[in-house]
């Protein structure tokens, strides 16, 4: 698993590589580790899957993408695992999580639809139930109204070394 | 500041470079060669893409709850408390995102803490500081295959 430079190499990466010839070699200087020591470390924990994708991080906001739709289904728990998978096959959805559920709160299983209006949204989003069979399943569409904040993530780990 | 018209290259930096970032000692060479031009063009369009708040950053996204903690939380907050509420909230430096939802349960933020400790910490902290209870929603699957968010150019603007 993980170990202390790894971690360190995540947490000093996470708000983004440098915009420079050499960003490889400039994070290497911060950690005190050789340029070709973070390439391989980075190329390990891509392999691993504990970095998802690493590249461009758009702000679908400020390209256009104004609707944003989190999605919350009532899946009965021995199904959830497939229709979660199944769901995070299709193009338009951008996030799909089970989590727990609570009183009042009967929804298991997450996605997110981020798209230009409301219209393309719900239009996907019948296209999904409709596609999964899911027309049955209780669900509620929680459009996003105000940003308030938005970042990367940001662990602080703060029990290493800096 | 002006707003950026977006190039051909703009977008294909916005599109086609949202993955397999190379691991190589110039990785911004590597891109450029794809594209056919210098490797300081590509640093200055990602530089004014930045600027411009059309990415946040070319970096990757770490699977959650490996390295620290987080969960998604949510409460109830009367429209008229609302703003006050989301940010005493978005101050925890812990949020990293809090948004507004449709729905009684409005406010919706990501906690993200180096241990369940500290993550306790600061939700008991929220709810003594607001004076409303946090719902917790901590991830217990990830489904999602993340392969970058595809852009159709009609839609951008």
């Amino acid at each position: 698993m993980l170990d202390n430079s790894d971690r360190r190499l995540l947490a000093s990466i996470q708000q983004g590589l440098p915009l420079c010839s050499r960003p490889y070699a400039e994070i290497g200087q911060r950690l005190g580790l050789p340029e070709t020591e973070v390439i391989n470390r980075l190329s390990a924990l891509n392999q691993q899957g504990l970095i998802k994708r690493m590249g461009v991080i758009v702000k679908h906001r400020s390209l256009g993408y104004q609707a944003n739709a989190m999605v919350v289904w009532n899946i009965p728990d021995a199904e959830v695992t497939t229709v979660g998978q199944q769901m995070s096959t299709f193009p338009f959805v951008n996030l799909c999580y089970q989590r727990p559920r609570h009183p009042d709160w009967p929804y298991n299983l997450y996605c997110m639809i981020h798209g230009k209006d409301r219209e393309t949204v719900l239009t996907q989003l019948e296209q999904l139930t409709q596609t999964l069979n899911l027309t049955h399943i209780a669900k509620t569409v929680l459009f996003s109204r105000r940003c308030f904040k938005q970042q990367g993530a940001r662990y602080r780990l703060t029990h290493q070394e800096s | 500041m002006t707003e950026l018209v977006l190039t051909d290259l703009h977008k294909r930096l916005l599109n086609d470079f949202q993955r397999d970032f190379p691991l190589s000692e110039r990785p911004y060479q590597a891109i450029a060669e794809q594209l056919g031009v210098s490797e300081s063009t590509v640093l200055s369009a990602l530089t004014e893409l930045s600027q411009q708040q059309l990415i946040s950053r070319v970096g990757p996204i770490i699977r959650p709850n490996h390295i620290g903690v987080s969960t998604l939380a949510a409460i109830a907050v009367p429209q008229a408390e609302l703003e006050t509420v989301a940010n005493t909230i978005s101050r925890y430096p812990e949020i990293n995102h809090n948004y507004e939802r449709e729905h009684e349960l409005n406010l919706w933020f990501v906690v993200i803490a180096d241990n369940n400790e500290q993550l306790a910490a600061v939700i008991a902290s929220i709810e003594a500081e607001t004076g409303y209870p946090v719902l917790q929603f901590p991830l217990l699957h990830d489904f999602y295959i993340d392969l970058g968010f595809n852009l159709d150019w009609q839609h951008v603007g």
